[in-house]
């Protein structure tokens, strides 16, 4: 792996992130840092912004204002193309090719070189369990084997550093479950994954989390810390106990239901 | 750019391609019904013998531009595109493996339907028959070339599909087929310099009249190939790493 900057650096740090929508303020003016090496999960609502900040980390959000530093480097820059993996939310794989050639091809961009590619293919197949469906075709597959292939396509190559946008939507528990111990044994081999979900229970299995909420972080803690500061050993009741300070403080509520 | 990633998505393109038979099937059937009915409608005139060559120039031109505004809005909505501008692909490599599959694909028509219509329609070229293949390659990838951009103005299918009469019918009108372009009105005919299937339509006329007019559809073909060069271009600059 890469050291090209200071050791303890965070894996992504990012200041005074703001972000505009068409007329819509998505991300007024955040702040965070992900650590090396953990699997920090970010949640919050369908809506709050977490598919935004992640687009803006990997480099393909247009972003009005704010610095982040990926691995050392500001995001988006051709340097990182190959050390950063990148799951979109909608599954984003060709439907027309077997899985086996979505990977093959994926691993060709990310600079798997020829004689090292089947074996690539067969490790990846391996992980997101898809061993058996190898020469099938995507557009035959169901959703959670979909999902599966496009989590696939953003391991090649082992990046170091994962951004996922809802990597186990759809699945059965039994295969989230599997992700799950498979993103901490990748945090155990010293690669740093950011993945969100709306699903609180998932937050458990997290080193840190970010809660998020319209555009705001409410919390950046470990599970634990959370726990602590709201006086809950729930995630969800943590949750609501801090949108309720938010807006203590800022005012006058919303108004809005909020649905997590 | 990268000759491997360009190659790989060359391959790609044209392993989608081969898991969709029926479309390889229609990519070299439909040009070839429709010159036969072009032959047929002409039975016994010299009509299809002036026109049977730039017609056969003018298929892989609409075929392909629709082939690949449609493959490129794809890309676009699948979210395909994002994550390949996500990781270390070059705008040149993802437009460049394109021009190379669909102008494979568009080799493999010119050689069928050219073959069809010389062998059994017998379609008669006083130049070098050889030279009809290397034109209609040549416009092949120049309606992959226009076709990279109906993606970037077009939000759905609907819209993309919109692009052809826009982008295609003026040129055919305008590309000497009807008329020739040196009886169209004086502005329509500075409009049709400006268009490049006027180009290939003349190299196709030169091919089908002029045993010696080899230096002249080498003309034509530069001209082709610079707006090959210059939307490819183009179209690079629609490809947006960071978007909205």
């Amino acid at each position: 792996m890469m050291k090209s900057e200071p050791a303890g650096e965070p894996a992504v740090r990012v200041e005074g992130l703001h972000v505009v929508r068409g007329a819509r303020v998505v991300i007024p003016d955040l702040s965070l840092a992900v650590p090396r090496g953990q699997v920090v999960g970010l949640l919050g609502p369908s809506g709050c912004g977490k598919s935004t900040l992640m687009r803006s980390v990997v480099g393909v959000q247009k972003v009005a204002g704010g610095t982040i530093t990926v691995l050392g480097r500001p995001a988006g820059d051709r340097r990182l193309r190959d050390r950063v993996g990148y799951l979109t939310q909608a599954p984003s794989v060709y439907d027309d090719l077997t899985v086996a050639e979505n990977l093959a091809y994926f691993a060709t961009v990310v600079g798997v070189a020829r004689s090292g590619r089947d074996a690539e293919v067969a490790r990846i197949l391996a992980l997101v369990s898809l061993t058996d469906h190898a020469d099938a075709r995507v557009d035959r597959l169901s959703g959670g084997q979909l999902s599966r292939v496009s989590l696939g396509a953003a391991l090649v190559g082992t990046p170091e550093l994962l951004v996922l946008d809802e990597p186990t939507v759809g699945l059965d528990p039994v295969l989230r479950r599997d992700l799950w111990t498979l993103f901490r044994r990748f945090a155990g081999e010293g690669i740093t994954l950011l993945v969100s979900s709306h699903v609180m229970d998932e937050a458990a299995r997290c080193h840190r989390l970010l809660l998020m909420r319209e555009g705001r972080l409410l919390a950046d803690d470990t599970l634990e810390g959370i726990f602590a500061a709201t006086g809950t050993a729930d995630v969800e009741q943590a949750f609501l106990t801090l949108v309720d300070r938010a807006s203590a403080s800022t005012g006058p509520s919303t108004g809005k239901q909020v649905q997590v | 750019m990268s000759a491997r990633l360009t190659l790989a998505t060359a391959a790609r393109v044209l392993r989608q391609i081969r898991h969709d038979p029926r479309t390889l099937g229609l990519l070299v059937v439909v040009p070839c019904v429709l010159v036969g009915l072009l032959a047929w409608i002409y039975r016994e005139t010299p009509v299809f013998d002036l026109i049977g060559a730039p017609l056969i120039g003018v298929f892989p031109f609409v075929v392909m531009f629709l082939i690949t505004s449609i493959a490129t809005l794809r890309e676009r909505r699948t979210g395909t595109l994002e994550r390949l501008l996500a990781m270390p692909l070059g705008k040149g490599d993802l437009l460049a493996g394109y021009a190379l599959a669909f102008g494979l694909l568009a080799a493999v028509q010119a050689v069928v339907v050219t073959a069809f219509s010389l062998l059994v329609l017998g379609l008669d070229v006083a130049g070098d028959a050889w030279l009809l293949l290397v034109v209609a390659v040549a416009v092949a990838v120049l309606g992959t070339a226009l076709g990279l951009f109906p993606s970037a103005f077009a939000a759905t299918e609907f819209q993309a599909v919109q692009f052809l009469p826009a982008f295609v019918l003026p040129q055919f009108l305008l590309c000497g087929l009807l008329v020739a372009r040196d009886r169209l009105p004086d502005v329509l005919h500075w409009i049709s310099d400006l268009l490049p299937l006027s180009y290939a339509v003349d190299a196709m006329r030169t091919i089908t009249s002029d045993p010696h007019g080899g230096a002249d559809v080498a003309r034509d073909m530069v001209v082709v190939l610079a707006f090959v060069i210059a939307l490819l271009a183009a179209g690079a600059a629609t490809l947006r790493r960071r978007t909205d």
